[in-house]
């Protein structure tokens, strides 16, 4: 069993982190993206740099554009203009909207982990637990099944999910545990970038702090470069090395986390920072 | 020689939107030079932009004006008051300690990995024996600051004022910065851990470390401080 491990080692397509390139790249460059749904609703004219190892909220209130952007980043949605450039551990900047559809969804396959406010949105909630971060491995053309389960068992493990319930439909799980699946099936392919559309939104007190902390352990530990989009400058603060503030559709402000609470600049920041209760 | 720390003209103006554009200037033209090994107190009445001088250092608040030039080697100069954020998580990942009163608990780590996480920054995930090395030498700081093993494993939501502090303290002074700015170091601690941290602050001043402070203590500012630094706003 143990050769036959070592000798599979060498076919299945790598899941591991790829080496850092020797030049320091932003792993997303976001420049001048735009999408307008009308009626003043959309993103507009949004930029900035995500590096290796670094966290940026996104904050504002419901209808800032703050999802609108997220999908943007993710594949998800297409803007009218600008430019979403990933850096691909092979090929460099790619522009993930100026690409074939095939490259495209190689991209979103490979490099993209995106975590859903709605576990529904995310997970298949017919096929089991095991199945949901297994079939990301597949994609990647893992085909040995041991390999797989091992794999999709040791991923249940770091989300703290009882690896005995990899059978199990995520159907009848806990909100909790339906989010902590689902960072297991983003996080299994070793994505270049991790975007994340509130992820506490929705549990219970107890059940946040936990998922954050977990979070904050794999950001940590796995140096990935992650955007969070969440109303909870609290989320921002304990997670984000910088925070951009949106309102109306665009940046209002953007800084260091510390910053962006403690001395904010825009009249909306000054706002939001002075509506949020004192914990 | 090129101090550590050189200030000049450093001004904060805080703008507030919420009340009307009402300008407040809470500092006003502040310069100090701080070298490598000595430790610099700033007094002035409550109230005068004491631990603005701080932040700002630190780049929590936004300079309204002035120059924060940080020499940590040779032509390594950074200026932290016009720096890109990027630059200044850098600045504060390899230069910058900064502690103050309170404790940004986090739920569910425990007081020793929030010690052992500084010295963890650089080291490989996988590299399980700095990640053992670091947790022996946050246990040992946790000790040396009275915080019994006992507390270790808990996470600090629960210890009293005087434990936080104590565990912000070991955080800080777990990594040998060059740059360590301390806010009332001593607020909420009695003699005995006083002492202990005066002796923290010593030895990291005896490696080379700089330290600029705001002390509540006169008793514990003349012991550390080798100048004083006064800031007052005009009225």
């Amino acid at each position: 069993m143990q050769a036959d491990v070592a000798e599979l080692d060498k076919t299945e397509p790598s899941n591991r982190p790829a080496p850092e390139a020797a030049v320091d790249r932003p792993r997303l460059a976001v420049h001048g993206l735009t999408r307008d749904h009308g009626a003043g609703r959309g993103c507009f004219d949004v930029s900035f740099d995500l590096w290796p190892g670094e966290v940026i909220a996104v904050v504002g209130e419901s209808g800032s554009g703050k999802s609108t952007l997220l999908a943007c980043l993710g594949g998800l949605g297409r803007p009218d203009r600008g430019q979403v450039l990933l850096d691909h551990a092979e090929h460099g900047g790619v522009d993930l909207h100026h690409v074939s559809e095939r490259a495209r969804r190689d991209l979103l396959r490979t490099t993209i982990g995106f975590v859903h406010q709605n576990p529904r949105d995310g997970l298949r909630m017919n096929v089991s637990a095991g199945a949901n971060v297994g079939e990301r491995l597949m994609a990647l053309g893992w085909r040995h099944w041991g390999r797989i389960r091992a794999e999709t068992s040791r991923w249940l493990a770091r989300v703290e999910l009882d690896a005995q319930r990899i059978d199990d439909r995520p159907s009848d799980w806990s909100g909790g545990m339906q989010q902590r699946l689902q960072i297991a099936r983003s996080l299994v392919t070793a994505p270049r970038v991790l975007l994340l559309d509130e992820p506490t939104a929705g549990l219970d007190v107890s059940v946040q702090a936990r998922l954050l902390d977990l979070l904050r352990t794999l950001v940590r530990d796995g140096r990935l470069a992650v955007v969070i989009v969440t109303h909870d400058l609290a989320v921002a603060r304990l997670l984000a090395d910088r925070t951009l503030v949106m309102q109306g559709g665009r940046v209002v402000e953007a800084g260091l986390t510390d910053q962006v609470l403690e001395d904010p600049q825009a009249a909306y920041t000054q706002l939001l920072v002075s509506a949020q209760l004192q914990a | 020689m090129t101090p550590l720390l050189s200030i000049r003209g450093l001004s904060k103006r805080f703008t507030l939107h919420q009340r009307g554009g009402v300008a407040l200037d809470v500092l006003r033209d502040f310069s100090l030079d701080l070298r490598a090994g000595e430790c610099v107190a700033i007094t002035g009445p409550s109230g005068t932009g004491k631990s603005t001088v701080l932040k700002c250092i630190h780049r929590t608040y936004r300079p309204t004006a002035g120059v924060i030039t940080l020499t940590p080697a040779p032509g390594q100069a950074v200026d932290l008051a016009g720096a890109d954020d990027r630059a200044v998580l850098h600045a504060r990942r390899h230069w910058i300690g900064c502690a103050t009163q309170f404790l940004r608990v986090i739920p569910r780590v425990s007081a020793l990995d929030l010690v052992a996480e500084p010295m963890l920054e650089t080291a490989a995930p996988d590299d399980t024996e700095a990640r053992a090395a670091a947790r022996r030498a946050a246990a040992r700081l946790l000790t040396r600051l009275d915080l019994g093993t006992h507390l270790h494993a808990l996470p600090p939501a629960t210890f009293s004022g005087g434990e936080q502090q104590r565990v912000n303290l070991a955080r800080t002074f777990a990594v040998p910065r060059p740059l360590l700015l301390l806010d009332e170091p001593t607020a909420s601690l009695d003699a005995a851990n006083a002492e202990r941290v005066i002796g923290l602050a010593r030895e990291a001043l005896d490696r080379g470390a700089a330290i600029l402070a705001v002390f509540h203590d006169p008793q514990v500012r003349a012991r550390l401080a080798s100048r004083v630094v006064t800031v007052a706003t005009e009225t």
